[in-house]
Formats: structure tokens, sequence, C-alpha cells
């Protein structure tokens, strides 16, 4: 696709605010042309100086575009591609190139995330492979629903996976996230046999996802892995509510507070029990 | 090289056993001692000891104190005008002070200090309901001529008319001028009568030197300052200790440098009264003690905890005015730690550690301004601790030892909040700040300012037309610069000459080499809000508002337009053509003793007081809204993170701007890193880089803003809640309520709710 000059404002939005319609003004043909090939897409909002999206202090873009619908959602405004803002692979990646040598010096990187980066897979595989050339540590924040859309050649730009793994009950997921299990977990075993590192996060909402005997399954299943690194038990909150009722959605967690500290300290006794790092 | 006979006893005092070298005996040479005897210091903070409970008493003592001085505002005032002796020896709790020496007779008790000016001192006293006492009112007004009324005896109506209209304010004419920082390690390493000694032969060399304005001037001061050596020697005496020679143990070292610092701040109440670098030179004598075995570590700590708590209770008699520019009654006891040394190795020692370790010990306070040397060469263990007491007390500022290194040498401090100078061997004039943002408003009217509507700066026609044109508010820009750069230089050529007169810092002096390199600090506020109203004036549209009269009083902006803090070329460059031309402008006009210009780019807190006087800004800033502090983007503004805002002040070109550069920063400790140990690895990380990039200076705040709102409202449950403003700490729950909400309404980095 060629270069076009497309209202490329990355400047001054915060990561945190609702962002919607974005790229409404994009024909859908060319929405449709970005998706397959990857030359432009669809960012919510990009952050730097991160140091909770993976290893060291990062740079974080979140894609825009989520075939899930998590009951806990916070980010509901990542689910719709034109959201977001349209961004050329180009332009993102010379933005990112900024701050190459801080990452270096940060021991940081690239973050991918979203909604679900993988929506956007071309985009997401050449943007990672640009970061990849400019000398950035690479991580994607996946559910994996859509992994197989990656070559073993394209695995290899990303030098870590960020897996969310809601359950591993899959009649449980699927009450969760509307969505089936089975591809994530494929996409797990696939990076195991693959000795690529993976880090698991897992959002703990009581109620929803505490339940110990179903814990301790996805962390025996984690474990067997051998390729997990770590695991982030992160507690769920109300701050993603806001976007739920402006946007009109039905939000089902109106009455569930935060987990306390034991709770998510039980949480990852569970993972730690069968020999893995949580925090 | 011959000794000759004086020279001889000199080099073999006995209280220089044990030390290595000589050139430092044979002449004033701090640094040269500290190269050839420190030892630097690789692990980490597991040695450290605790409070001793002694410690603990005296500080439970002074806790009290604290409680009814801010009932009160004041504990109690001392009227009688204050020398380095005028006052008989004060004691906390005299039997179990390690440190001995306060201000006046009482802790606390604050002393009135009229050669600065006079004026301060009266409405101080009637601030807080004192009247005054008649002998001293008679001698101030009839027979002794103050700092304050000469300066104005010597101001034009331009500068009058900038002080009133709020373009140039903050200057050092009401009272001391402070950042001065006398080389009080040169009491402990010398004794007085060696550092008279040589004041007497700098003055004699000047005796064959035709008597000139200049020579005449220095002959005085030299004697000054051999006076003021005499009487910081007598007030030792008062309480029973002979500071004539050097310093023999750890204790006498800390103490002598004490009473060096002390004799500072009993005669001058001085904007800034730092202290210097003294942590690695006082380790000597400690490792000397340890090693001899005459001193526990537990001992060294109770040592430098003693000292702390004298530095914490440095109290100076000022107005609400003053407070209103700078919150928390500081006194800004700038103490300079760690930096690499010019031969590669670390200049961190175990007293490095010792000082940080008071925040624990004591519990979190603003003063003394404890300041990082930063380099992401120092050991691992000492850049660690650093981090972790900047995360739990919020109490440090990082500053680049790479950069002042490099411009000043390895035995630097900072005065004051960023103004680095070689320790004895250099000074500065100290000179506020320009409001350059209301220079833009001027520019934009003709020189007419945009809230009163009066002709401030030069008459010229207005801007015309509805829309603003980049190129012609630039070229007005530039001229007003021009004339306000003028304006500042003989303002401050005026106020450092009226200083040096009747306010002269006798004993600060008398602590350094004969001759220093003499700055003159220049400064300007708003750079933030210049950057972003260029840049909307050039990448959007924007109409201007007129009143009644024609005067622009409001800009209405079309489009969006980068704005500052967000790593974007386009605007941040805006920011460092302010900063260069402004500092080209102030280089043309001629300094007073001929300082070298310097310029800083800090507002403390007066961020707030400056935006209170500015009228709207075309970035749609709102008349009174506060300017961001120092360097900093506006609140809210950098909205992509730490990185990207820290690259955008990191433009802001040192050369350019040799008094510092003041970036202050805000992390949610959950936006550090999900567990403990990689908060401190990752806030180690943003410095790392900061610092090796070409970051000045970073204050780091670890808070959460729902902990600054309670507190706000609960302030008892806060009463040591230290943050850092713009280069310097304060105690959160003693800023106005207008200063509290302009810290909460700071971008804070990592925060989820924006």
């Amino acid at each position: 696709m060629a270069e076009k000059a497309p209202p490329v404002s990355l400047e001054a939005k915060s990561p945190f605010e609702l962002r919607v319609h974005l790229g409404d003004a994009v024909p859908e043909q060319t929405v449709r042309e970005a998706l397959a090939s990857g030359d432009m897409g669809f960012l919510h909002s990009f952050t730097t100086g991160s140091a909770v999206d993976g290893p060291g202090v990062r740079v974080v873009a979140w894609t825009t575009g989520c075939m899930w619908r998590c009951r806990y959602c916070h980010n509901p405004d990542t689910w719709k591609v034109t959201n977001g803002i349209p961004v050329s692979v180009t332009r993102a990646a010379e933005e990112l190139g900024k701050y190459r040598h801080g990452l270096e010096r940060m021991k940081g990187g690239f973050t991918l995330s979203g909604g679900e980066p993988l929506m956007q897979d071309r985009f997401a595989v050449k943007l990672l492979a640009a970061a990849k050339r400019m000398g950035i540590h690479t991580t994607i924040e996946t559910n994996g629903y859509y992994a197989e859309r990656l070559s073993d050649a394209e695995l290899d730009t990303i030098d870590l996976v960020m897996l969310g793994i809601k359950t591993w009950d899959p009649l449980r997921h699927a009450a969760l996230t509307g969505m089936d299990v089975a591809p994530t977990l494929a996409f797990a075993r696939r990076l195991a046999a693959r000795r690529q590192p993976i880090w698991i996060r897992f959002v703990l909402v009581p109620g929803l996802t505490d339940d110990l005997d179903d814990l301790a399954k996805t962390a025996e299943f984690a474990a067997g892995l051998g390729n997990v690194q770590r695991v982030e038990v992160l507690p769920f909150h109300q701050m993603g509510r806001f976007k739920w009722e402006r946007l009109g959605l039905d939000y089902t967690l109106n009455d569930v507070a935060p987990p306390t500290a034991e709770a998510a300290d039980r949480a990852c006794e569970v993972f730690r029990k069968v020999g893995l790092h949580a925090v | 090289m011959t000794a000759t006979g004086s020279n001889a006893t000199q080099t073999m005092d006995p209280a220089w056993e044990g030390f290595t070298g000589t050139l430092w005996r044979k002449q004033i040479d701090v640094r040269a001692f500290i190269q050839l005897n420190y030892t630097p210091y690789e692990e980490d903070a597991a040695f450290l000891a605790p409070a001793t409970a002694r410690t603990k008493r005296i500080w439970e003592k002074l806790t009290t104190l604290f409680v009814e001085e801010r009932k009160k505002g004041v504990l109690d005032i001392s009227q009688i005008p204050t020398s380095i002796t005028a006052h008989a020896p004060g004691y906390i709790d005299q039997d179990n002070e390690v440190i001995v020496g306060l201000q006046t007779d009482a802790p606390l008790k604050r002393a009135i200090m009229p050669n600065g000016g006079f004026r301060m001192v009266l409405s101080a006293l009637k601030t807080y309901g004192y009247e005054p006492d008649p002998h001293i009112v008679e001698a101030f007004t009839k027979y002794r001529k103050t700092h304050n009324e000469a300066v104005f005896d010597a101001y034009t109506p331009d500068i009058r008319r900038c002080r009133s209209a709020h373009v140039l304010t903050g200057l050092p004419d009401a009272y001391g001028r402070g950042r001065i920082i006398g080389d009080y390690r040169r009491v402990a390493l010398y004794g007085v009568d060696r550092l008279i000694a040589e004041k007497k032969r700098e003055h004699a060399a000047l005796d064959s030197q035709p008597s000139t304005e200049d020579v005449i001037r220095d002959r005085e001061e030299l004697a000054e300052q051999t006076r003021a050596l005499a009487e910081l020697k007598a007030m030792a005496k008062s309480y029973g200790l002979d500071i004539a020679g050097p310093a023999r143990t750890a204790r006498e070292a800390v103490q002598w440098l004490y009473f060096g610092y002390l004799a500072a701040v009993k005669e001058q109440n001085g904007a800034a009264m730092s202290l210097g670098r003294c942590s690695t030179f006082l380790d000597v004598y400690f490792e000397r003690d340890l090693k001899a075995g005459r001193l526990t570590e537990e001992q060294a700590q109770e040592i430098i905890d003693d000292f702390v708590i004298k530095l914490r209770i440095v109290r100076f008699l000022r107005t609400p005015e003053y407070d209103d520019l700078f919150a928390g009654d500081p006194t800004w006891v700038t103490e300079s730690i760690a930096g690499m040394g010019d031969d590669g190795r670390s200049l961190v020692t175990k007293t490095s550690f010792r000082m940080l370790q008071t925040l624990y010990n004591l519990g979190p306070a603003p003063e003394p301004n404890l300041t990082i040397w930063y380099s992401p060469r120092l050991p691992d263990g000492f850049r660690r601790f650093a981090a972790q007491v900047a995360i739990d007390t919020s109490a440090l500022q990082f500053e680049s030892d790479e950069i002042m290194r490099r411009t000043w040498g390895d035995d630097g401090a900072i005065a004051c909040c960023v103004s680095p100078m070689l320790v004895g061997k250099q000074m500065q004039f100290f000179g506020a700040r320009a409001n350059l943002a209301k220079c833009l408003l001027y520019a934009i009217n003709g020189g007419r300012d945009e809230t009163s509507g009066e002709q401030v700066g030069p008459a010229s026609e207005p801007v015309a037309g509805e829309y603003l044109d980049f190129e012609d508010v630039v070229a007005r820009f530039d001229a007003m610069m021009d004339w306000l750069a003028g304006v500042y230089v003989n303002a401050m050529n005026v106020i450092h000459y009226m200083h040096d007169k009747y306010a002269y810092e006798r004993v600060e002096m008398a602590l350094h080499d004969y001759a220093p390199v003499r700055t003159m600090a220049f400064g300007m506020a708003g750079l933030s809000v210049i950057a972003d109203s260029l840049s909307a004036i050039k990448y959007a549209k924007v109409k201007v508002v007129r009143d009644a009269t024609g005067l622009v009083v409001d800009y209405q902006t079309e489009g969006d337009f980068p704005v500052f803090g967000n790593n974007d070329n386009r605007v941040d460059q805006l920011a460092t053509w302010v900063v260069s031309t402004f500092m080209g402008k102030l280089r043309k006009h001629p300094t007073y003793r001929n300082a070298m210009h310097t310029q800083s780019i800090l507002t403390i807190t007066s961020n707030v007081v400056y935006g209170k006087a500015t009228g709207n800004t075309p970035d749609g800033r709102r008349k009174g809204e506060p300017f961001a502090p120092g360097a900093n983007p506006m609140h809210g503004r950098d909205s992509h993170g730490i990185h990207a805002s820290a690259a955008s002040v990191a433009k802001i070109p040192y050369r350019d701007a040799q008094d510092g550069i003041s970036l202050t920063t805000t992390l949610v400790p959950t936006g550090l890193g999900r567990v403990a140990e990689d908060r401190v690895t990752n806030l180690v990380a943003i410095l790392d880089a900061y610092f090796s990039a070409t970051g000045f200076h970073m204050n780091v705040n670890v808070l959460n803003r729902e902990m600054l709102l309670d507190a706000m409202e609960h302030p008892e449950k806060y009463p040591s809640l230290t943050i850092r403003v713009s280069g310097y700490a304060v105690n959160f729950v003693r800023l106005s309520r207008e200063q509290q909400m302009d810290v909460i309404n700071r971008t804070f980095h990592g925060d989820a709710n924006g």
C-alpha cells in the first residue's frame, strides 16, 4: 500500500481514556486492505516508560480489535478495530525507533498489546520485525486465539509471549470470554515445543476466576509446559467500568470488589506450589 | 619543592596521622586530600545501623516542638540582630547531643537578619505578632542602611516596572541572595588558624597592587573574611570547643565542619544555604576511626544522625509572601552525594550510605536536600539503595554527574536545587527568573501588560488581524526578549553590587579561594507554556480575542498541535530555541565582577505564583493557572509516559542552561513494577537511561494521587509526608492549598486514572 498521508495524530492522548471512532473515516475497503497487508494498523494508544508490561521499562502499543468479550475487560473500547487511530507501520516503527537507546539501557523493549494484536496479525508481524531489526526486545501480549496465523519464522521475531490464560476449563472459558479455550492452550504448547519463553497473565476476578481447584488445574497445565518464566496474577479492578457505561454495554461486574491482597497472594501460591515464579 | 619552616610544622600536624599526600598539606586543597585518602565502597546497604535510643529521644523532643511550630508559624523569635557570635550557645538536650550548635540560644528560635533588608524583618515580626524592638528599628532605619534600600536607590524605572508587573520576580533584593557554598570541610581539615593565615597572605599579596576600586573591594572583603573566621573560632569556644587546629577524630571533623556551616546560617538568611559535598570527605575520618577501633558503626551513624538533626532545624525568619513563592519554609541545605572521580573511581563511600540512612532513622524530611550526583557508572549497590530510598521516601533528587563533572570538575556541589559549582572555588550571583510566558504576551500586545493594560515593555504596534502569524509573533517575541534580557542583567548587576556592599557573606567567602569563578545565574519560568503556545500558533490556528481597549486578552485555538513532553521534535525544538535564544541575549550584556552568564530552567514552587500573575496564553492555559514547574511539560499534556516526557526535557541544551534544568516526575508505585524488587530495578533503569542520555536533573516522587488527596483532608495523618517539588523537597502538609492542588494536578506516570 502506498504511503498516504493519514491523519496520524499519535500525540497527546492518554492510553487510559475512552477512544472511539478514530478510524471511522477510513473507508471499509482500506481497512480490509490494511488488515491484509499490515502496512497500516489501528492503534488505541501507546505509552513509554511502562514498567508493568513485560521485562524492564518498555514502550507499549495497544491495538484495537478483539474477538473476545471478557466480562472483566477494562478496555472495551479496544474491541472494535475502527475505534483506533490508523497508523502506517512505517510511522509506528519510526516513533518506536526514537526510544531504542533508552530501551536498551533500561533492559526493556517493545510490547505490542491490545485489544488482541493478532486481530491485526500482518501489522503485528511487520511492526515486531521492524522493532527486532532495530535491536529492540519484542513482546506480544495475546490471548493466542489467532496464533496459528503466525509462521514459525514470524514467531522468531518475538522474544517473549505474554499469554493471557483465563482458565483451563472450556466451559468456564466460554462463559467468561464467549470463546473457545483450545487455540490458546494449543499456542502455549506450540511455544513450549519451540522453547520460546512465556509469561502467563492471569486476571483474578472474585467469584469468576478465583476457584482454587480450577486455578490448580491451570497451574498444572502451565507448569507442564516448561517454558513459563513468570506468572503474573493481575487483580481485577473497576477502572474500566466507565468505559462499559459510556459505550452503552451491559457490564455484569458492578458489584464485584477487587480481590484482597491475601486473595491475590493465595492465587500466586497455587502457581508457586507447582514450581512457577508467580507475582 | 622545599617546605618553609612554618609549612614543615603544618605538614606534620598530629591530627593528620595516617593520611597520605603532601600537596594538600602545603596549600588549601580539600579535593586532593579526598582523592588521596578516601575508600570507595562498592557493596550494599547491609552494614548500616539503625537509630540509637539517644537519637530517637532527641528527635522525639524536636518532634513535639515541630507541632507547636506548625501551629504558630514560628516557634519563637530572637530580636538580637544576628551575627556569628550574637547568641549564647543553644542546645536541644545539652548532655546528650553528639554534635552541638544552634543558630540562636534555643532550638527553632529564629533570628532577625536585617542586613539583607529591614522591611522583610518588620513584616515578618508583624505577621507573627511580635512588637519590633525600638532600638533595632532605630538602628536599621536611622544609622544602618540595608541591601534592600540600597538596591532601590539604584534601580531604574524599567526594573521597577518589570518587578511590579511580575515579568521579573523573586529577585533577591529584599533578603539574602544565598546559593553560595562555603567549603566547610576546610574548617575540619585545616583548623581555623591556618585558614586565617591563608587569608592574611592573600590580603598581603594585594599590597603592591594599585588601589583601584576592585582591589580596594578585595582588600576590604579579605579583611572581613579574616574577621569572620576569628568570630567562628570564638563561637566554637562558647560551646567549649577549640577549632583553631584540625579535627582529630570523625566526631570532631563533623563538629568542626558543622560549626563552619553554622556560622554561615547564623549570619545569612540566604535564599538557599547549601552544605556542599561533605559525605565522602567525612568518610575519610570515619574510616580512620573505625579501623583504629575508636568507633563502631552504630556510633558513626549516630554522629551523622545528630548532624542531620541539626541540619533539619535550620530556620530563617521569612514573610508569608516569601512562603507563597517557596512553600514549606525551605532552607535548601543541599548535600551532594556520590558521583564519580576524574580518575574513574566512584566517590561513593559508606558515609554516602549513612547520609541516606538518616531518612530511615529519623523518617523522611525535606531537609537536608539530599542530592545524588548520578552516573550509570556508580556501583550497583549504591544505585539500588538510592532508588530504594527514593521509592520509600520521595526525598531524593538526582542530577547528572556526567554532565556536571565534565563541565565543572569532580568536586562540585549543588547550591539550592540544580546549581552546580566547584566547592570553595566557585560562587554564583543568584538571579531568580524572568517570566518569559508573560514576555511572549507582551510581544503580542506591543509591550502592554495583558492583565493591567499598562505599558510595561517598550511600546510598539500590537499584532494586527484576527489570527496570529507564527513568523510575525516570533519576530516580536525575539525583540521583546532583547529588551527583557537587558533589564534583567541591569537588575542583577544592581542587586549583587549592593549585596556585596551591604550584606557580604563574610564567612562563606572566607571558605573560598581568593578570586573564585563567579557565575551570574539567570533563570526563566514558563518554558512549556511558551513552547506549546508557539506550537499552537505554528501548527493550529490561533484567533485573538481583544477587549475594548484593543488589548489581546484571550485566544481561541482551532485544530490540533503537538505539545511539549511527548518527544516530538516539532515542538521540542521550539522549547530549545527559546532557551538558547534568551541565553544568547543575556550574554550580550556585561555583568558585575565579570561573572559568567548562566541560566536555569527551574521554578521551585514559584510556578504557581508566576501563573497567577499571567493572563490567558495561546496554548489554552487559562489566566491565573499555574505554569509547569521548571522544565516540566504542562500538567497532563505529557501523555505518553515518562520516557517520552523525559526525552523532551533532555533535549534542552545544557550549554545554554548551565545553572540547571529541572524535571520533576511523579510515578505511582504500582506503575514502577509489580513487586518491590522490580520497582527498584526499574527506577535504577530509568535513572541510568536518563543520565546516560543528556538528562540533567530528575526529582523522583513515588506516590499515589489518592494519598495526596487524603493528606489534604487529614494532614494530621501525614506529618512527615515528603514530596519533591522542583529542585527540592517539601513537607506536603505545609504547602498552601493552591500549591497542593498544583502537585495533585501533575502528571502521575503509570496511573491508570490518568
